[in-house]
């Protein structure tokens, strides 16, 4: 039973290259987001201090526990903003390198855009569509063996929620054509 | 011998074909999320449970945690073959696997992840069989204050004992429990932080989230790695399992002492991959002779891989016997418990006692399938590794917006996955983790209604978190636990400032 030698091997033809060049680095990154994270505090703050914060008769009011949690969170972002600042290690870390953000929106743009179609065409022609169209175009695969695996795939989800499990998903013109 | 009893009972609820087979089912399932780059236990689950939302309690419970044993089981195959842990707590696995496997004994490494991993799920089975019904009975007694007071526990550990920077913690701590309250106040029926949204009145679903921020967040993160592989190809021969299995008995000492380890950081929200490292460490600190560990040496193989399994199982005991979840997974069965109508916490053992027991024997039942499963398949979930990873990302997507939209029915919540993959993605980034997020959003507002309710019974008064020995010592234990870096730190100045022990003569 002894396999010494390497049996499976993948190969990654779009592997992001090392030596790419950053994009941003972690620390403007820590505090863009401390600064976003502030300002959400200061605006659910608000919001929770119009409800009410206060106490009255019966004990605190709706909004006395998130008001505290945003005043929490406000000043751990605050904190975080500081230290952020202060830190020398996050200055020189690589929050992503360009190649590396070129294959993450390869995948983002394409998912972001597989959600508005699911909105206007319905869940499974997204699907198919997503599917297939990234195998070819991200995967550099044989066109015929990205829309058998789309189709594939994408009929069998059909059949698994819709028909056997009953879990309905949103559904576009495709099929209401067929009755759906 | 109650809880004997009580187990037969569910033994008997599980022997149909139909629970067997779903068993099988998603077996294959949580192996398949388990090597596959880029899913996890907590994705494949918080994917696949809109499977189950049809199903009854019993039958769904059992189908999903199978999927969890099996994603325990399948993040081995990879650590050893391919030198990639498919989960972070199988890191610890791959010290020694890998190198076993480059020595051609990669189905001795295989063999011996599986049965230690089902020795250690045992282990912390067997615990949760005797003690999660008598931590449950002992739970019942429990009023608003004192459940208020594990909440906070839970938190406060979470802040004092991460290994992340406490800031970071308590960010991703106090989001989660504020996006927890977002909808409609559940005490006064008020709205709150839903700026006149529609879509907001609902609240924002925690499975939703963790759809997100777990499986969305995840095919961004692996994109950017390089994805070659080169690995073994295993085939398991009875001969060799007999021959590891004749072995077992040498090991004792190092199965016990890991199971132990995994069932504690497992029951205190601490995990899974603690327990790897700590079992691994430990294994080799009491070695004979430790310099050969990282080199093959099955010991280092036996010894995380029964803490992993022995603490993700035991994840599952505070989460049934008092509704709090000790990992991310916990929390999303959790989760999975209030879709069907269940009510989470020590009241589940008494009102719904077919699902309680159905689900321990399941716990059984499924690591035995799960052992005879993996050993048996192997070669064929390692060459799953050979589908282009371009094939599977579009597929995953898929899979994820359909779990979110069939929680609620929303399209919104197809959009609100996809902010939190975005979320996600930038929160690894830069190192602010994402448990205790996810146990804030499933606690929140239970966390919230158990404090209100305190409240409202003493009259405003914080001193009810102190009015009896109970309640008054978690409530101390979990603020020590907030504050214990810096108590740590006190104490260990003070240690510094006194005078060193002269060494004894």
């Amino acid at each position: 039973m002894s396999n010494t030698d390497i049996e499976i091997v993948v190969d990654d033809p779009t592997a992001p290259e090392a030596d790419s060049p950053a994009v941003t680095s972690a620390r403007i990154v820590d505090v863009v987001l401390s600064l976003l994270l502030l300002a959400l505090a200061l605006t659910l703050g608000w919001d929770n201090w119009r409800t009410g914060a206060a106490w009255d008769s019966t004990g605190p009011q709706p909004g006395y526990f998130p008001f505290y949690l945003s005043v929490i969170l406000g000043g751990a972002s605050l904190y975080g903003l500081v230290a952020a600042f202060l830190s020398r290690k996050q200055a020189s870390e690589t929050f992503v390198t360009r190649a590396q953000l070129r294959r993450v929106m390869a995948v983002f743009v394409p998912t972001l855009l597989f959600c508005l179609a699911t909105q206007f065409l319905g869940l499974y022609v997204a699907s198919f569509l997503l599917i297939a169209i990234f195998m070819r175009m991200v995967g550099k695969i044989a066109l015929w063996k990205a829309l058998l695996t789309a189709f594939v795939f994408t009929v069998a989800m059909f059949v698994t929620f819709d028909i056997a499990f009953d879990v309905i998903m949103p559904k576009g013109p495709l099929e209401a054509a067929f009755g759906y | 011998m109650e809880a004997f009893g009580l187990l037969v009972h569910g033994f008997a609820v599980l022997l149909t074909w139909k629970t067997l087979l779903l068993m099988v089912v998603g077996l294959v399932l949580g192996i398949f999320v388990g090597v596959l780059p880029g899913l996890g236990g907590p994705n494949g689950v918080a994917i696949l449970l809109p499977l189950t939302f049809t199903m009854d309690p019993t039958s769904a419970i059992v189908m999903l945690s199978c999927i969890y044993w099996g994603a325990l089981f399948g993040g081995a195959i990879t650590s050893i073959l391919f030198n990639i842990p498919g989960e972070a707590w199988s890191v610890a696995t791959t010290f020694d696997g890998y190198p076993m496997a480059q020595q051609g004994r990669a189905a001795e490494a295989l063999t011996a992840a599986f049965t230690s991993s089902f020795i250690g799920s045992l282990v912390a089975v067997l615990l949760i069989t005797f003690l999660a019904p008598m931590i449950s009975s002992f739970a019942l007694k429990f009023g608003p204050p004192e459940f208020f007071a594990v909440y906070l526990l839970t938190f406060c550990s979470f802040v004092g004992l991460g290994r992340e920077a406490k800031h970071k913690t308590v960010i991703s701590m106090s989001l989660g429990l504020l996006l927890a309250g977002i909808g409609m106040d559940t005490v006064s029926g008020q709205l709150r932080m839903t700026f006149g949204s529609a879509e907001l009145l609902r609240g924002i679903n925690f499975l939703v989230a963790v759809i997100g921020l777990f499986g969305i967040s995840e095919i961004l993160l692996t994109m950017e790695e390089r994805l070659a592989l080169r690995g073994h190809a295993a085939g398991i021969s009875l001969r060799v399992v007999l021959s590891v299995w004749k072995d077992l008995p040498k090991y004792w000492v190092t199965l016990l002492r890991s199971s132990f380890i995994g069932c504690w950081l497992g029951i205190t929200p601490g995990g899974a991959i603690a327990a790897s490292f700590m079992g691994y460490n430990l294994a080799k600190r009491f070695s004979k002779d430790p310099e050969s560990f990282g080199k093959g040496r099955i010991e280092g193989v036996f010894a995380p891989e029964t803490a992993a399994h022995a603490s993700g199982t035991s994840a599952l005991l505070p989460m049934l016997a008092l509704g709090i979840p000790g990992s991310g997974t916990a929390a999303i069965l959790l989760g999975g418990l209030m879709v069907w109508g269940l009510n989470p916490g020590p009241l589940l053992f008494v009102e719904h006692k077919d699902f309680v027991w159905g689900l321990i024997a399941s716990m059984y039942l499924g690591n035995i399938v799960g052992l005879v499963l993996v050993l048996t398949t192997v070669p064929i979930f390692a060459s799953i590794l050979r589908v282009p990873f371009a094939a599977v990302a579009p597929m995953i997507v898929v899979s994820c917006a359909i779990g979110a939209y069939a929680i609620q029915n929303a399209m919104f919540d197809i959009w609100l996955m996809l902010g939190f993959g975005v979320v996600g993605y930038v929160f690894k980034k830069i190192a602010i983790p994402l448990a205790p997020f996810t146990l804030a959003l499933v606690l929140g507002n239970r966390a919230e209604d158990a404090f209100r309710l305190s409240m409202i019974g003493s009259g405003g008064d914080m001193k009810v978190f102190w009015s009896n020995g109970l309640v008054g010592s978690i409530t101390t234990l979990a603020i020590l636990l907030l504050f214990w870096p810096l108590i740590d730190r006190v104490f260990g100045g003070v240690g510094r400032l006194l005078p060193p022990p002269k060494p004894a003569k």
